[in-house]
C-alpha cells in the first residue's frame, strides 16, 4: 500500500512537470495581457523541435558528447517554440488580431506540425519505423547519482532528470521577477492597464512581445521534457494529448502565481493519472475520473469570481489588444 | 522682474481647419497659482497638453525660467519638471499607491518598494497629504486617487504643476483639502496652473486668471481686481444673433413633472441634487450647464436608464389622463405603459446606433418588437429610412450602408430622425447638433420646432448658449447636479445664464480667505 502511494506521488510529479512548464509560460504571457491559447500547440512544437535537434545530432556522429546531446535539443526546442510564439506576437500585438482565434489556430497548427514531423522525419532520411532517440533520452533522464541510496524517498522525489528541477527553478525565479523587480512591475502594469503603462513611458509592445516569447519558450520546454524524459526520446503522434489545455487550466487554479503553479501542477498531474492507481475501476468510471482536473478548474473559477478579491482576478486587460488613444 | 517659471508666447494650434488655440499667451511665476478659465471647448486642455508634450504647437514659443524650450513628448515635459494631473486618472487598480508612483520612473536606483514608500511618506508630510502608500488603488476614493496622481508628479520632482479640472470629481470637503495642499505647494515655490470653469474656485485659490473663449485669448487679470460677473462676461462673450425661428407655445399642458429627484454615485458625489421641474407639451425646455453637471444623468433618469436614490418622475398621459410614476420602471416598461420617450444620447454611436449595421437595421432597433411574425419585416423601416434620408438630406450611398461609414453629421441626422419618427409625446435631445454644420443644425432646430407645434414636450440639452436663448421657451440651468435657476428664453441674457451655470455651492471655508 505504502509503495503504491509513493509510486502515485512519483507519477504525479512526473505528470506535473510538463504542466508546470506550460502553466508558468502561460502565466508570464498572460501577465502582459496576452491570452495565448496557442500554448498547447507550442508545447507540441517544443517537443518535436527537440526531437529534430536530437535526431540530427544523434545521426551526425557516432561518438556523442553528452553535453551537446542535451544542449542541441534544448536550444532547438527553444527556437521552435519561440518561432510559434513570434507568430502569435506578430498577429495579436502588431496586427491586433483577435487573441482567442489566433491562439486556437496556432494550437491546431502546432499539433499538426508536431505530428507531421513526428510521422515523417525518419522517411526524410530514408529510414522506417518510429523515432526513438534512446541515447539523447538517456542524457535527459540522467538523475542525481545518489538518489538510489535514499530509499523510498529518493525513488519518489529525486529520481528525475534535470528538466524537472529546472521547471521548479523557473517557476520560483518567475515569481520573484514578477513580484520583486521593476521589470515585473512594468510587465504587470502592461497586462493590467496598458494605457497607464504607456503614459508612464513603458513600451507596451516590447513587454508584450518579450513576455509572450519567453512564456512560449518556457512552455516549449514542457514538450521537451515529455518527449525526452517521460517517453525517453520516443515520439508518438498525439502522445502529449491534452496536457497543454490542462496547463492553461492550472493558470486559473494557481490564480496567476508561478509559485502556486508548482503545487497546482503536481495536484493536476496526480488527478490526471489517479485512475490508474485506484483499483477495480470500470473503464467508464476511469473516464469520469479523468474529468476531475477540469471540474476542479471550474470550481476554482467560480470561487475566485465569487470572492471578487481584486488581486486574484485575471490581468484586467487580458485578451484585449492595445490601441494607443489617438486624439 | 524674476523670470517666469513658465511662459507661453503667442501659441497657436490648429486641428485641420479648426483653430483650437489662437495666439494665446500666459505666464506663471514661481509660487503662484494661475487659473485657466473658459467654457467647454474653449481650448484650455489643448493649451495645457502642449505644455505637457502631448501636442506640439504650430506657432509660438514656450519659455521655462526665461529660456526657450521645445517640448515634443511627455518625457521632455518631465525633463523640464512639468507635471500634469489629468482628469482621467492613469493608475493601475491592483497596484499600491507606491507602486503606481514608481511605475515607469527610472531614477537609476535599484527597485526597492520600501524606500519608495518612505519617500512618498516624506512628501506627504511636507505638503499635508493623508495617504497610505501601501493602500491599493481599487480601495481608494476618487480624492485619494487624485492624491496619488499629484504625488506621482511631485515624486518626480515637478516644479510646474498643471491640474485639469481637479475639483470636478471631488466633494466640497475634499476640494477644501486639495486647496489647502495647493497653497502649501505654492508656498514651497511651485508654479501651479489649474484648469477650471468654476468661478468661486478661481476666486478662492488663484492669484491670476487667464480667460480663453473659443480658442481665443481674452485677457489675464489679477484675481483680486476682478469679480464673478466680469469673469463670466469674458468667458461667455457678447450675444450673437442666430435668427432661429421660435413660435409661441400653444395648448400647453403638464406632461412631465420631476419631483425632488436625487442621485448619488458610489463615491458619494451627488450627480442629481433635489431636482424638480415641469416640462409642458408644446414647449421647448432648454437645459444649460457645464458638461458633466448632471444633464446626462437627468435625461437617463427620465428614460429609465439611471437609478435614482429618491424622488418621483410623474408622466401625465395625454390619452388616458392618468398619471404614471416612471421611477423604478425599466425603459421597456416605460414604453409599454404608453409613455414614449425618445432619447438622443450624448454619445451618438456609443449608445444610439450600432455602427456596423445599416440604416434600415438601425431603424428596426426601435421597432422590431412590433413585428407579428417570426421573421423580420423590413418594409416599414426601409420606408422610414428613405424618408429620413430624404427629409434630413442624409448623405449616404444607400440605406444598406453601415452607419459607421457615414460622416458624423449624417450619423446624427439618422439618430435624431429615428427618435422623432417614433412620434413621441416627450422628446429629449442631448446635444443633437454637436458636430453638425450650420445647415444641418438648422434642419434639426426646425424638426424640434415642428415637434413642439405638434404638442410634444421637447427637452433640449445644448452647449451653445446663443442657440438655447433663441430656440427654447424656458431654460433650466443646472450646476453640479443642482438647479441653479430657471429663466425665460425670451428675456434671458447670456451673462445671466453663464453666471447661473458656474454658480455652485460655495465651498466651506474657502470664501473666508
Amino acid at each position: 500500500m505504502i509503495n503504491t502511494i509513493f509510486a502515485f506521488l512519483n507519477a504525479a510529479i512526473i505528470q506535473g512537470i510538463p504542466l508546470l512548464y506550460g502553466a508558468v509560460g502561460e502565466i508570464i504571457t498572460e501577465k502582459s495581457g496576452n491570452l495565448n491559447l496557442g500554448i498547447p500547440g507550442i508545447m507540441y512544437v517544443g517537443g518535436i523541435s527537440g526531437i529534430i535537434g536530437g535526431y540530427l545530432y544523434e545521426h551526425s556522429t557516432s561518438n556523442m558528447n553528452p553535453f551537446l546531446g542535451i544542449l542541441i535539443p534544448f536550444l532547438s526546442c527553444l527556437l521552435g517554440s519561440a518561432l510559434i510564439a513570434l507568430i502569435y506576437c506578430f498577429l495579436t500585438i502588431t496586427l491586433r488580431a483577435n487573441q482567442n482565434v489566433t491562439g486556437l489556430a496556432l494550437t491546431t497548427f502546432g499539433v499538426g506540425l508536431g505530428n507531421f514531423f513526428g510521422g515523417s522525419l525518419l522517411s526524410f532520411f530514408g529510414e522506417t519505423g518510429s523515432i526513438s532517440l534512446y541515447k539523447t533520452g538517456g542524457y535527459f533522464k540522467a538523475a542525481l547519482p545518489f538518489y538510489k541510496n535514499l530509499g523510498l524517498f529518493g525513488e519518489t522525489f529525486l529520481s528525475f532528470g534535470f528538466l524537472a528541477y529546472l521547471a521548479i527553478l523557473v517557476a520560483i525565479v518567475s515569481n520573484i521577477v514578477l513580484k520583486k523587480t521593476r521589470v515585473g512591475l512594468n510587465l504587470r502594469a502592461v497586462g493590467e492597464n496598458p494605457a497607464t503603462a504607456d503614459a508612464a513611458g513603458i513600451s507596451v509592445t516590447k513587454y508584450k512581445y518579450l513576455s509572450t516569447l519567453v512564456g512560449g519558450m518556457i512552455a516549449g520546454l514542457g514538450g521537451l521534457y515529455f518527449v525526452m524524459d517521460y517517453t525517453a526520446g520516443a515520439w508518438t503522434n498525439n502522445g502529449f494529448g491534452d496536457r497543454g489545455w490542462l496547463a492553461i487550466a492550472i493558470v486559473i487554479f494557481a490564480i496567476w502565481k508561478p509559485a502556486s503553479a508548482i503545487f497546482s501542477s503536481f495536484i493536476f498531474g496526480g488527478l490526471y493519472i489517479i485512475c490508474v492507481y485506484i483499483p477495480g475501476l470500470s473503464s467508464s468510471a476511469k473516464e469520469l475520473i479523468k474529468m476531475l482536473p477540469y471540474l476542479v478548474t471550474i470550481i476554482v473559477l467560480i470561487l475566485i469570481s465569487m470572492r471578487k478579491k481584486r488581486e486574484n482576478q485575471p490581468p484586467e486587460s487580458l485578451g484585449l489588444s492595445y490601441f494607443r488613444e489617438e486624439r | 522682474m524674476e523670470n517666469a517659471a513658465i511662459e507661453l508666447k503667442n501659441i497657436t494650434k490648429r486641428f485641420g481647419k479648426v483653430v483650437a488655440n489662437n495666439n494665446v499667451s500666459l505666464s506663471v511665476q514661481k509660487g503662484e497659482i494661475l487659473s485657466l478659465l473658459g467654457e467647454n471647448g474653449s481650448g484650455k486642455t489643448t493649451l495645457m497638453n502642449m505644455i505637457s508634450g502631448i501636442y506640439f504647437p504650430d506657432e509660438g514659443s514656450i519659455f521655462i525660467d526665461g529660456k526657450e524650450v521645445v517640448i515634443r513628448s511627455p518625457k521632455d515635459a518631465f525633463k523640464y519638471k512639468i507635471g500634469m494631473i489629468h482628469q482621467h486618472f492613469k493608475l493601475v487598480d491592483v497596484f499600491s499607491a507606491a507602486q503606481n508612483i514608481i511605475l515607469g520612473y527610472e531614477d537609476g536606483e535599484s527597485y526597492n518598494i520600501k524606500k519608495v514608500e518612505e519617500k512618498v511618506k516624506e512628501i506627504c508630510d511636507k505638503y499635508g497629504f493623508d495617504i497610505n502608500p501601501k493602500k491599493k488603488i481599487y480601495e481608494m476614493s476618487v480624492s485619494e486617487k487624485q492624491t496619488v496622481e499629484i504625488l506621482k508628479v511631485l515624486y518626480r520632482g515637478a516644479n510646474i504643476l498643471i491640474l485639469d479640472e481637479p475639483t470636478a470629481v471631488l466633494t466640497p470637503q475634499e476640494t477644501v483639502k486639495l486647496f489647502a495642499i495647493l497653497k502649501k505647494m505654492k508656498e514651497d515655490g511651485k508654479a501651479i496652473i489649474i484648469i477650471t470653469h468654476k468661478l468661486h474656485e478661481v476666486l478662492a485659490i488663484s492669484d491670476k486668471v487667464t480667460v480663453l473663449r473659443k480658442g481665443e485669448f481674452i485677457a489675464t487679470v489679477n484675481t483680486k481686481d476682478t469679480n464673478e460677473s466680469e469673469l463670466t462676461e469674458m468667458m461667455v462673450g457678447k450675444k450673437i444673433s442666430l435668427n432661429i425661428e421660435r413660435n409661441e407655445p400653444e395648448n400647453t399642458e403638464k406632461r412631465l413633472e420631476i419631483k425632488n429627484i436625487n442621485c448619488i454615485n458610489r463615491e458619494g458625489v451627488k450627480l442629481l441634487d433635489n431636482i424638480s421641474f415641469i416640462a409642458q407639451s408644446g414647449e421647448i425646455l432648454g437645459i444649460a450647464g457645464i458638461a458633466g453637471s448632471g444633464q446626462r444623468e437627468l435625461l437617463e433618469a427620465i428614460a429609465g436608464l439611471q437609478k435614482l436614490d429618491s424622488g418621483e418622475i410623474l408622466y401625465y398621459n395625454p390619452k388616458t389622463g392618468e398619471i404614471d410614476n416612471l421611477v423604478g420602471k425599466t425603459p421597456l416598461q416605460i414604453r409599454d405603459l404608453g409613455v414614449r420617450l425618445s432619447f438622443v444620447p450624448e454619445d451618438r454611436l456609443g449608445m444610439g446606433l450600432v455602427g456596423n449595421m445599416d440604416i434600415v437595421d438601425n431603424m428596426m432597433l426601435r421597432s422590431y418588437r412590433k413585428g407579428k411574425t417570426a421573421f423580420l419585416e423590413r418594409k416599414e423601416p426601409k420606408d422610414l429610412a428613405d424618408t429620413i434620408i430624404d427629409r434630413l438630406k442624409v448623405v449616404t450611398p444607400s440605406t444598406a450602408t453601415p452607419v459607421r461609414r457615414l460622416s458624423g453629421g449624417n450619423v446624427q441626422k439618422v439618430l435624431v430622425g429615428r427618435e422623432i419618427a417614433a412620434a413621441p409625446t416627450v422628446l429629449m435631445a442631448a446635444y443633437p447638433v454637436r458636430g453638425l454644420d450650420i445647415n444641418s443644425s438648422y434642419a434639426i432646430y426646425n424638426l424640434l420646432n415642428e415637434q413642439k407645434a405638434n404638442g410634444v414636450a421637447v427637452i433640449f440639452v445644448g452647449e451653445d448658449l446663443d442657440v438655447l436663448i433663441e430656440l427654447c421657451d424656458k431654460i433650466l440651468v443646472i450646476g453640479a447636479g443642482k438647479i441653479t435657476g430657471i429663466v425665460d428664453g425670451r428675456t434671458a441674457t447670456k451673462e445671466e445664464i453663464g453666471l447661473l451655470m458656474t454658480k455652485t455651492d460655495k465651498i466651506g471655508g474657502a470664501e473666508n480667505e
